[in-house]
């Protein structure tokens, strides 16, 4: 139910036609500045595996962009637009499956997107796309863990934006941007200054970026040295771990917040910003 | 509870526009100056994107001119996120307030209040965008050489007073639009960001391109600006200042004029119709 209430929202306030090009062109319009940044400086090699790299990383990184945010983005609509958290939770319902089911919608729009993203790069930019080569089992397990990954990652998000009130608006978008910086999404980590490469290897989304990568373009991703030396099988390992510990830690600060905002009476505080 | 006192003079005419002006510019540049981790956040957020960009034209070993152009970008990018969340979706957020309704019934001109936010929020952006310039510059070492101040000013100061002025008419076309303004905002950055050569030369576009993102103020303002500030600028630029610099008045005067009359016609509408401040979420 929640999964439908999150797709109404996001979807009522246009007729689907528009609302479908909304869902495109803001994500391809975001991959065509990478596009023409690396156009303009290599004269449009872009069967390099650099482009590769960077083409594919943006377009998943849609996910930790919508999902992670999507799911804590919930509280601030509820709370914020709506007014309608303390109803939430006085219904016999769970908060945190409730959020998730918000996050399902975002699930779905940025499939479509990435989908999108990832057909025009294949079409027109020579992105080595072969289907008989992907890796389908490790893609699948890889996005699964993945999105898992990403939606707990946003129930801590979520906590956090129930204990605060006017940060809370910019605490998504500034996760997600440093995310961006730090994960590997367009650039290898060696990229960045060796004081700042160990939060990047902290983090479970550059292994999952890293994994899409090689699932897909197998060959591509392993002409970089960042996780040159980590075979797939260490690298889900590695992922799966972050996964879990993160979840952990996301379950833990969901309880804690949840209480704390109980007990400030945070659920119905306004800002009107 | 105190009584305020009595209204001892009233001013009307042009006093009144001005008070208008200055009463409606002043919650934004002290409010927001008061609410400091909007300052925070309005510098940090755009430093991180800016940073992933410089990384990713180092990582492709671009020319070291490049990384200023990302500067410049995130530091003009402050100016088209406030115009679009702080001036063209203003009145809706206002609506949803309910202050839209005092602004119409007030004495105050409406032209007068959009300006007020406008130079409000401009000082306020400016603060942020020299921010970004300066902290840009330092960490990653960015190389200025300043062909004309005279021109580069110039250029500035005509591509914020039409980069607000279309804020301004925006103002009252995402008032109609209702909910969705917030949609249509979130769709007109990244698009806009890409036709407008935010981070890279516009010349590398086909011709058409750069044309239609020329009606943002901002595509014109950066090509002249990149021209004007860095060693490689007049190579990469589109077109030259100086016509650069007659498009950015053409387009001052255009969407001032055109603010004025939408504005008029959402007055008329408002009193035809009488739902213009009512909020349908």
């Amino acid at each position: 139910m929640a999964a439908w209430l999150g797709w109404k929202i996001e979807s009522n306030w246009t007729d689907p036609f528009l609302f479908t090009i909304y869902s495109i062109v803001k994500p391809l319009a975001a991959a065509m500045i990478l596009v023409v940044m690396y156009g303009v400086i290599t004269n449009n090699q872009f069967g390099s595996p650099v482009f590769a790299y960077l083409f594919i990383g943006n377009a998943f990184y849609q996910y930790v962009a919508n999902v992670m945010v999507g799911v804590s983005w919930a509280i601030v609509d509820d709370r914020e637009h709506y007014c309608t958290l303390k109803y939430l939770y006085v219904s016999p319902i769970s908060i945190p499956y409730y959020l998730m089911g918000r996050g399902v919608a975002r699930v779905l729009i940025t499939t479509f997107s990435v989908f999108i993203i990832m057909v025009v790069g294949v079409a027109f930019l020579h992105i080595p796309f072969n289907p008989a080569q992907i890796n389908w089992p490790l893609f699948v397990l890889s996005l699964v863990i993945g999105i898992i990954m990403l939606a707990m990652l946003g129930l801590l998000l979520a906590g956090v934006t129930l204990r605060m009130a006017q940060y809370s608006f910019n605490i998504g978008d500034s996760v997600a941007g440093a995310l961006y910086l730090f994960s590997g999404a367009i650039f290898p980590l060696e990229v960045l200054p060796a004081f700042l490469r160990p939060l990047g290897y902290i983090m479970p989304i550059s292994y999952w970026l890293e994994l899409i990568r090689r699932s897909l373009v197998g060959g591509v991703a392993e002409s970089f040295p960042t996780f040159a030396a980590i075979s797939d099988v260490n690298l889900l390992l590695i992922l799966a771990a972050l996964s879990v510990l993160f979840g952990v830690v996301s379950v833990w600060a969901w309880k804690k917040f949840d209480w704390e905002a109980r007990e400030r009476g945070l659920l119905d505080q306004t800002n009107n910003y | 509870m105190p009584m305020l006192p009595p209204v001892s003079k009233r001013h009307t005419g042009w006093r009144l526009f001005l008070m208008t002006v200055i009463g409606r510019s002043y919650p934004r540049v002290v409010g927001m100056q008061r609410e400091r981790s909007w300052i925070f956040f309005d510098t940090f957020l755009p430093m991180l994107s800016v940073a992933a960009y410089v990384f990713v034209y180092r990582a492709i070993k671009a020319p070291e001119d490049y990384v200023g152009f990302v500067v410049v970008g995130g530091a003009m990018m402050a100016y088209w996120m406030n115009v679009l969340w702080s001036m063209a979706s203003q009145l809706y957020w206002e609506k949803e307030t309910g202050n839209l309704a005092l602004y119409i019934i007030s004495p105050g001109s409406m032209m007068a209040i959009l300006l007020g936010m406008a130079l409000g929020g401009l000082f306020a952006t400016t603060l942020r965008a020299v921010g970004i310039i300066l902290l840009g510059s330092l960490l990653f070492q960015v190389h200025f050489v300043i062909a004309s101040a005279t021109q580069l000013i110039l250029v500035f100061f005509l591509t914020m007073v039409s980069l607000y002025g279309l804020g301004m008419m925006t103002a009252s076309l995402f008032l109609l639009l209702s909910r969705e303004a917030w949609h249509i905002s979130n769709l007109a950055q990244e698009p806009i960001f890409l036709i407008s050569g935010f981070y890279f030369p516009i010349k590398n576009f086909p011709a058409w391109v750069p044309m239609v993102g020329s009606f943002i103020p901002l595509t014109l303002g950066m090509d002249a600006m990149r021209q004007l500030a860095f060693a490689s600028g007049p190579s990469l630029g589109w077109i030259s200042v100086n016509i650069e610099i007659m498009g950015l008045i053409v387009l001052s005067i255009m969407f001032l004029m055109g603010a004025r009359l939408l504005l008029n016609y959402m007055e008329r509408l408002a009193v035809r119709e009488g739902r213009l401040t009512e909020s349908r979420g």
